[in-house]
């Protein structure tokens, strides 16, 4: 029982096709009460499809879920009073006002009656609609149809909150505000899995897991995953930073070079002997600068989620994948 | 079944109707339009036709028979000729829809009892015959001074060569009006809903309902009643027009005529529900809900007799609610009937509302897959 209250959502060999297509493969997942845990990886990689599995509104092609110590989807309807959902796409009624929507959540979502209006209140207060109570949805900011989704997701108080690439049209102001909420409703006791694939996002978060093309490739803190690529990434400051990325993109060890502003930033491949092998390629990769003639200097710089990503999702046996 | 939910899509429909302007002008619109368009443009009753006449007699007799006719107003003369080869020219070539002979020898054939005039007909134009065959009950011997008439003779029709058949003075709006309730109600109901569910998938809406504990009787249900209610606001509408404009009749009782009514609204809406299951867009429902409204119209007996159809066509009527509602409501308003004298039909109806809303309830499964 106390692995269940530490545990909100475990699986284990979470798959699902669709025709020929497997669009999530294989996934064990271990999210941990009361945090918010991010799953990161790019459009198509089975991010939306793995939520939708743990909500209970996709059937599984194998796999076990377990949801707050509830079977899925067997026991999904038990499920659906105890979470919340946020889809990707607005999915509240857009000719309905804001007042209007939260009734209907409401009701819909068993509030009870006494509690309701006290609940409405609290929210529009809460979510900043007090002037927009009458306004009807679909005239609403992208920022505020956000809050307002985020509003109906949690008027049940739900223990566990999905939500589904939440702020990807968003502006940043709106975005920040957005995760101060997310942080209270953690602070509360609420378990939260948001899905996104934004690196400043994803750095929010308590945990996270990177999918790619429906297969979990990491998890951990940021921090962990970050520091599991010390000493791997490097910065390029060139006077050519185009040349001298041709340059370097090919040289062994040189899993990938992107460029930010004038500088190039460099991920090196797994070393095979510690960090001696980090150090190998900054040779090399000064080295073949001088020979090019190209003024650069190379200096060592802490790893970010991006880094992790790219090296995750990126097969270093391919190394022509980058050089166009 | 949780009264609360139910009661909160209920009020969820009322409201995005209130603000949906397009389907509100729907509701009161189409039975407007469609019945004056079936009340007064759609008339059986075709008055003056292009004429032409041929009088070939010259008699005092002759020429009282063609005042007759053209006293009906059926049809106002255009031209006189003197030969049928010239009104059939003119005939062919559209310059008149009808053409009345009358031979040389009138007189003698009328006191032979011979057929005395010939009227030549545009048959293009069913309603073009059917309207001539009027012309042709117009008597022969009241044409007459009473005097010159012999004692035993007394005024017989069949004596103008076109077989004159069933001609009551039709007033076309009091068969058409409780039809067109059914018609009206097939066309708006099963489109409503046809739409409802498909709406909520196309505008996203659909994820948010199947995360939260609505059942998918409480969404079915909750999306059918306020269109009851939109139904028989259609049917008064109907009801008060046909009554106001067209003097339509309601020989049964009111309260049948709406039970009957709410039976239609029902049997469509649930069909709209199992449409709405299966179809993909919006754009698709609609396209379903015409396939049904094709059938309904052609083969319910609105249209043409139901007992003239063959008998696959009477099958596949026999399964349109609207061919049983036909039944019902032309019983209820123009003979006085009661609907338990109409039970086959009532019992019908509910089978086919039980069995549609069942399996519309059944299709829709709170998955997305």
């Amino acid at each position: 029982m106390s692995a269940d209250e530490a545990i909100a959502i475990r699986a284990r060999g979470l798959t699902r096709r669709f025709g020929e297509l497997v669009a999530v493969d294989h996934v064990d997942l271990d999210v941990p009460a009361r945090q918010v845990y991010g799953f990161l990886g790019p459009n198509g990689s089975g991010k939306s499809t793995t939520i939708r599995m743990l909500c209970g509104l996709l059937t599984p092609s194998a796999g076990e879920i377990e949801v707050l110590g509830l079977r899925i989807p067997a026991e999904a309807d038990a499920l659906r009073r105890r979470i919340g959902y946020m889809t990707q796409r607005f999915s509240l009624f857009e000719d309905l006002t804001v007042r209007e929507n939260l009734e209907f959540l409401a009701a819909v979502q068993g509030v009870p009656k006494a509690r309701s209006r006290s609940r409405i209140d609290e929210l529009v207060g809460q979510y900043h609609f007090a002037e927009q109570r009458n306004q009807l949805a679909g005239t609403l900011s992208g920022g505020q149809k956000q809050r307002l989704a985020l509003a109906g997701a949690v008027i049940h108080e739900p223990e566990l909150l999905f939500l589904d690439e939440p702020t990807s049209a968003v502006d940043p102001e709106s975005r920040r505000d957005f995760w101060e909420k997310l942080f209270d409703l953690a602070d509360t006791g609420t378990t939260l899995l948001v899905s996104t694939h934004l690196m400043d996002e994803a750095e929010r978060c308590h945990r996270l897991a990177i999918l790619d093309r429906g297969a979990l490739v990491a998890d951990g803190s940021p921090r962990e995953l970050t520091s599991a690529l010390q000493g791997r990434t490097l910065v390029v400051d060139a006077i050519d930073p185009r040349r001298a990325q041709r340059v370097i993109v090919d040289l062994p060890g040189v899993l990938s070079v992107a460029q930010v502003g004038s500088s190039l930033r460099v991920l090196t491949t797994e070393p095979v002997t510690a960090a001696e092998a980090a150090t190998d390629t900054r040779h090399r990769i000064d080295e073949a600068l001088v020979a090019a003639g190209q003024q650069a200097a190379t200096t060592a710089t802490p790893a970010n989620l991006e880094d992790v990503f790219v090296a995750v999702t990126r097969n270093p046996m391919k190394p022509e994948a980058h050089a166009a | 079944m949780n009264g609360r939910r139910l009661w909160a899509i209920v009020i969820k429909e009322l409201r995005q109707l209130r603000r949906d302007r397009i389907t509100l002008a729907m509701v009161i619109g189409i039975p407007v339009l469609q019945l004056v368009l079936f009340g007064y443009a759609i008339n059986t009753n075709l008055r003056g036709l292009n004429a032409g006449i041929a009088d070939q007699a010259h008699t005092a007799g002759s020429r009282a028979l063609v005042m007759d006719m053209l006293a009906t107003g059926v049809v106002s003369p255009v031209a006189t000729v003197n030969t049928p080869q010239q009104l059939m020219t003119m005939l062919r070539r559209g310059e008149i829809s009808v053409g009345i002979v009358i031979p040389a020898d009138f007189e003698r054939r009328r006191i032979d009892g011979r057929p005395v005039a010939q009227i030549l007909v545009d048959g293009s134009d069913t309603a073009v015959q059917a309207a001539a065959a009027q012309l042709a009950q117009t008597p022969v011997d009241s044409a007459l001074p009473d005097t010159r008439a012999p004692p035993t003779s007394t005024p017989r029709s069949g004596r103008i060569s076109v077989v004159g058949f069933y001609n009551p003075q039709r007033r076309s709006a009091i068969n058409i009006v409780p039809g067109l309730i059914g018609v009206i109600l097939t066309m708006t109901m099963v489109l409503f809903t046809g739409i409802a569910i498909v709406r909520e998938r196309e505008r996203g809406n659909m994820e948010l309902l199947i995360a939260t504990p609505l059942t998918s009787a409480e969404l079915m249900v909750g999306k059918v009643l306020p269109y009851i209610v939109i139904g028989l606001l259609q049917t008064t509408v109907i009801l008060a027009l046909g009554v106001w404009l067209f003097a339509v009749p309601i020989r049964g009782s009111v309260l049948d005529v709406y039970l009957a009514t709410g039976l239609l609204i029902l049997a469509n809406l649930a069909l709209g529900l199992l449409i709405s299951t299966r179809a993909q867009s919006q754009f698709q429902a609609m396209q379903m809900t015409f396939f049904i409204f094709l059938p309904s119209i052609l083969l319910s007996g609105f249209m043409f007799p139901f007992a003239g159809m063959p008998k696959a066509a009477q099958w596949i009527a026999e399964v349109l609610p609207l061919t049983h509602f036909l039944r019902l409501i032309r019983g209820v308003m123009l003979r006085g009937a009661g609907l338990w004298d109409l039970w086959g039909d009532v019992l019908a109806l509910v089978a086919f509302i039980v069995v549609m809303m069942a399996a519309a309830i059944m299709r829709f499964r709170k998955r997305l897959d």
